[in-house]
């Protein structure tokens, strides 16, 4: 099997699973609670450990009461930087693009507020908890930067996962001096926290040299050898189970020093050690998505096409290792302009270095442009959508390769019809509602790449007829337990019934990452191909087999449907998949597959998924209080697997959206740079109430050259497009642009 | 957790017993409480479950009209009581805008009352709280202080009361009925609010051991019940705190307002009565115009004590609001979002 899929296939069997609306395969265990989530976990002899946090963000720490906190009864082990076993590799080093700097107790330095100084292990959870209070930390510290301009600013060697820094096509001179019209904007967007509703967990367990680990974890096979690398052991020696994961978000997909440290203490220990981080404890190690300032020049000509795009980013990072979310880079690829220019610095602060979230540079570069496309139609006199559609891009802006496919067009009519845009007045505070609100409505473009990673998986026909379907993905809540096992019985030819689905595990083949939206169409696409290579191979066995049925047709000339092999010309001449293998005295016979993206078309198209965001917001006009009342998206996401799993996930990501542009904002003293809304009562995320009526339309889209399948993600681009939508309702319904994420009442009764 | 003592009394005597230790704290549903102490905020020696007192948890009507509620009754169960949300529907209406369906299910008319300020800075042991640990300073003063207070605040401490609940009850001259070591005594709810002084921030205006055994409203609260309403500014839709609010209750004769009973919310260590609004409201006609002027006059002795000066503004806006909510009378069901500006389903005046 080559790791490539040429598109497009011919061999697609579109059985009947894929593209059906079937519901999770996990429901049941979850909402009945017997789906094991890592914490659930609880070997003999198990201890647990509880991480003490700093409460400066920059200093060094100058003591620790290790005496009382290990009088405290319960209290079996306290590790500091004193007595903190050595690890093979030093934390402070890179190990690659994935690889961030963390604290695992090298030395007494303080970087940010939360961050691990001591690790406390008890027979308790309680006596852990008060030990690690007892250690009534010193400080020496220092003043804490945390502001824009408060921390050493610089150019960025990369941003993002390790994308360039700048970017500039086309003559921006030339684009502004051809202007008739022009904009020059500002958006600031917050530090936000991904805040899993399953916080992050380990429990680790040696035996001799192998490790045991249960731990939610979005690249399974590929920190199986982050883990093993920081204990120098093999990377088979550790088992790494994750069957589910209680959201994600990208923050799973990173190594916090926590882990290393229970790791560390399971060895010292000689028994299993389980750490569960508190939720204001996923404020500091395990990343967030960094605060950005934003500004944007747009130019354009007197029949509002746009003749340069300026979207220069400047993102907090923290003073120890970067991740730049990427923000200027949402306005590469979305609307035409014969001149672009994004650029980006960073400012280094005293926080826990960011990571991916959710969309990351799509979401708050997102933001910050589709506010900016609607100042710059108002600017040229033009509806929002109307401009939108002088400015599409009917080739990729960045590259000037054609697309895929992109059905944005199709996206922004149906959206519109179905929310009604037509009619809405230009001008803003025209609207209002029988009760005297004003009324706003807003759009935005949405726009997510669809990236492809590797994966590989294994499918084993058994004598049955059965099979059993492996690779080690990951269901983060998202649904890759049904909707990878369906793309798998396709492949196989078999109702997803009969294809037992093994995934969530290190030992299995790598699933590879599941992130970037890009989860579904790789590990599915190993599963398709260990599926097909499976069926070729028995396909190979019935037509040498003199006496079967399909003697002489060739791997080619059957079709796999529903567990039985059918000649291609004469459906009459068919055999059981079982019948295949016993009589071909076979027990078991195993395909393997691939996923990955064909470098060739990788080289010849731009890949990406659109959408368009309707919103509706209504807003007291003399109390500021806003209610986002109607969301409407219309998504072109090439093929479906699971429509019901899709709009779920494209729902989430809507209300993602809302979230970021009403409610998300993680507030740091100052001073102190501790954070002081580090859980759910005090972060607000949005609550059913504030969750308006939603539709999200799937837009058929046939991409042949994204991979075999035509699958492209979901998981993230409902967030792109919905908070420029919001924004711009609100400016809408009141005339009033707010720079700043999340709006706020004052901002509106100034 | 640190160590602490866990104590059950079977009797309120034993409980005020059992409180007048130093160190010790009430435990009722443990909402607020158990946070701050999993928190470090608030570290009690012994915790007194006062969860099974005997003849805590009933509504009773008086003669006369007035209403004793016991401090155990839950908040949802009190808002759905149907005589005493007809009675006083704005208390009802603020019980059920605060926290969520699920903390208002635990949480205990006594608990409610008894509640802490949110300030961040009370809530985390490593900043400096004048409220929290007498005489280490105030860091809310130059901290994030958006939603900290702007009436009757001090340089030692700039907090906020948080409850819903208690700000009609302020607004309608509730009284605490309290068991303490010396015997009962009463007071007004006001009172149980103590505002901070230059240098200090009391927590309650309980003595050590004393303990709310109920809640009082007297007979005349009931007479506003047609012209009775709450408004919550909050920045979503339930489980958030009020970022100002307002309740405001009319007796209106004849075109003209007879008696007007206003107080603001999360705008003080305490629920803010308005006075001298209600005092500019008698005889008044009710009107947009003479509705500004009281709110004016209920902010004159406002100052911001940080980045907060909106919510000067913003209070007057929500009283001005509320009162011509109030004037169009008490909706005849309660709304579906309660205490929202989204329900203008107004003008059907009820319980009259």
């Amino acid at each position: 099997m080559s790791d490539t899929i040429s598109p497009p296939s011919t061999h697609v069997r579109m059985g009947s699973s894929r593209g059906q609306p079937l519901t999770r395969r996990d429901g049941l265990l979850k909402v009945t609670g017997t789906a094991t989530f890592a914490a659930d976990n609880n070997p003999q002899g198990l201890v647990h450990a509880v991480v003490a946090v700093s409460a400066i963000a920059r200093g060094r720490v100058a003591s620790l009461d290790v005496t009382a906190a290990k009088a405290h009864p319960g209290v079996i082990e306290v590790i500091t930087p004193a007595n903190r076993p050595p690890l093979a590799i030093d934390p402070d080093q890179k190990t690659g693009l994935f690889g961030f700097r963390f604290e695992a107790l090298q030395n007494d330095r303080v970087r940010y507020a939360k961050q691990p100084i001591a690790l406390v292990v008890a027979e308790t959870l309680e006596a852990a908890t008060e030990g690690a209070r007892l250690l009534s930390p010193t400080y020496e510290a220092e003043a804490a930067r945390m502001g824009f301009d408060d921390g050493e600013r610089y150019d960025p060697p990369a941003i993002g996962i390790g994308a360039p820094t700048n970017f500039v096509r086309g003559d921006i001179a030339a684009g502004h001096a051809a202007a008739v019209h022009s904009i020059k904007t500002d958006y600031r967007t917050p530090a936000q926290y991904h805040n899993a509703m399953e916080p992050h967990a380990i429990v680790a367990e040696w035996d001799g040299d192998r490790l045991t680990i249960d731990s939610p974890n979005q690249a399974i096979v590929m920190s199986r050898g982050l883990f093993a690398g920081y204990f120098g052991i093999p990377a088979e020696n550790v088992f790494l189970r994750s069957p589910f994961l209680g959201g994600g978000f990208g923050s799973k997909a990173i190594m916090p020093g926590p882990y290393i440290l229970a790791i560390l203490a399971a060895r010292m220990l000689g028994r299993p050690v389980k750490l569960v981080l508190p939720r204001d404890q996923m404020y500091g190690p395990v990343g967030h998505r960094g605060a950005t300032e934003q500004t944007l020049r747009l130019a354009m000509d007197a029949d509002g096409h746009l003749t340069a795009l300026e979207h220069h980013a400047t993102a907090q990072t923290s003073s120890f290792d970067e991740f730049i979310e990427p923000a200027a880079n949402a306005s590469h690829n979305l609307y035409a302009s014969p001149a672009i220019e994004t650029r980006q610095q960073a400012v280094r602060v005293d926080i826990g270095t960011p990571g991916p979230m959710r969309a990351p540079g799509e979401a708050s570069g997102s933001a910050a442009l589709e506010c900016a496309i609607d100042e710059a139609a108002l600017a040229c006199g033009l509806d929002s959508l109307e401009f939108r559609l002088r400015n599409y891009a009917e080739t990729d802006p960045a590259s000037g390769k054609p697309f895929s496919a992109k059905a944005l067009r199709e996206c922004y009519s149906r959206g519109a019809e179905r929310f009604g845009w037509a009619g809405r007045p230009l001008a803003p505070r025209q609207m209002r509602d029988k009760a005297g609100h004003l009324v706003g409505w807003g759009m935005g473009s949405a726009l997510f790449p669809a990236p492809m990673f590797m994966a590989e998986a294994r499918a084993t026909l058994r004598a049955d007829g059965t099979a059993l379907v492996e690779t080690a993905g990951a269901d983060m809540g998202q649904g890759a337990w049904t909707a990878l096992a369906q793309i798998a019985a396709d492949g196989l030819g078999l109702d997803i019934e009969q294809v037992e689905f093994r995934s969530g595990a290190s030992d299995l083949p790598d699933g590879g990452v599941a992130g970037g939206s890009g989860h579904t169409a790789t590990a599915g696409s190993a599963l398709y191909n260990a599926g097909t290579d499976a069926i070729a191979k028995l396909a190979e066995l019935a037509s040498s087999d003199p006496d079967s049925p399909l003697f002489g047709s060739g791997n080619a000339g059957v079709e796999a449907r529903g567990g039985r092999l059918y000649h291609r010309e004469d459906e009459t001449r068919s055999q059981s998949y079982a019948e295949i293998l016993s009589r071909a005295g076979v027990a078991t016979l195993e395909g393997t597959g691939k996923g990955g993206r064909d470098p060739a078309q990788a080289e010849a198209r731009a890949m990406f998924s659109h959408g368009a965001v309707f919103a509706e917001v209504k807003v007291d006009p003399d109390l500021g209080q806003m209610r986002v009342t109607r969301l409407v998206g219309a998504f072109a996401a090439g093929r479906i697997v699971n429509p019901r799993l899709a709009t779920s996930q494209l729902y989430g990501g809507m209300i993602w959206g809302l979230s970021f542009a009403l409610h998300e904002e993680a507030i740091h003293d100052r001073r102190s740079g501790r954070p002081l809304n580090a859980d759910l009562a005090g972060y607000h995320i949005p609550v059913h109430a504030d969750i308006p009526a939603m539709d999200a339309i799937l837009v058929d889209e046939d991409d042949p050259y994204v991979n075999g399948l035509g699958i492209k993600g979901v998981g993230e681009i409902g967030i792109t497009g919905t908070v420029g939508a919001i924004a711009n309702a609100i400016w809408h319904a009141t005339g009033v642009r707010a720079h700043r994420f999340p709006i706020r009442i004052e901002d509106l009764i100034a | 957790m640190n160590q602490f003592e866990y104590l059950r009394p079977a009797s309120v005597a034993e409980a005020v017993a059992a409180a007048s230790e130093p160190g010790a704290a009430f435990l009722a549903a443990g909402t607020n409480l158990l946070d701050l102490m999993k928190l470090g905020a608030l570290r009690p020696s012994r915790l007194v479950d006062v969860t099974r007192l005997p003849e805590l948890s009933n509504v009773e009507q008086l003669d006369g009209g007035g209403f004793r509620i016991g401090a155990l009754v839950r908040n949802a169960d009190l808002a759905r009581e149907p005589a005493f949300a007809a009675a006083f529907p704005s208390v009802a209406e603020a019980l059920l805008s605060g926290a969520s369906a699920q903390l208002r299910n635990a949480a205990s008319v006594g608990g409610n009352l008894m509640q802490h300020t949110r300030c961040a800075y009370f809530q985390d042991p490593a900043s400096a709280c004048n409220r929290r640990d007498p005489g280490t300073g105030c860091d809310a003063l130059t901290g994030e202080n958006r939603s900290h207070a702007v009436l009757g605040w001090s340089n030692a401490c700039i907090a906020t009361h948080p409850s819903d609940f208690s700000v009609p009850l302020v607004a309608l001259d509730a009284v605490v009925e309290i068991a303490g070591p010396d015997g009962r005594r009463e007071m007004a709810l006001e009172d149980l609010y103590p505002l901070p002084d230059a240098h200090r921030a009391p927590e309650s205006g309980l003595r050590p051991g004393e303990m709310v055994v109920s809640l009082r409203l007297p007979p005349e609260a009931a007479s506003f019940r047609a012209h009775a309403r709450y408004l919550k500014l909050r920045e979503r839709t339930s489980f958030a705190f009020a970022l100002v609010s307002a309740a405001a209750a009319l007796r209106i004769e004849d075109g003209r307002i007879l008696q007007a009973r206003l107080a603001l919310g999360a705008v003080a260590a305490r629920p803010w009565r308005a006075r001298a609004a209600e005092a500019l409201l008698f005889g008044a006609v009710p009107s947009a115009e003479n509705f500004g002027r009281a709110a004016d006059a209920a902010l004159a002795d406002a100052r911001p004590s940080g980045d907060n000066g909106f919510k000067i503004e913003l209070a007057r806006r929500v009283i001005k609001r509320v009162l011509l909510l109030a004037a169009d009378g008490t909706p005849e069901r309660m709304p579906a979002l309660p205490a929202s500006a989204f329900n203008l389903e107004n003008g059907a005046v009820a319980h009259v």
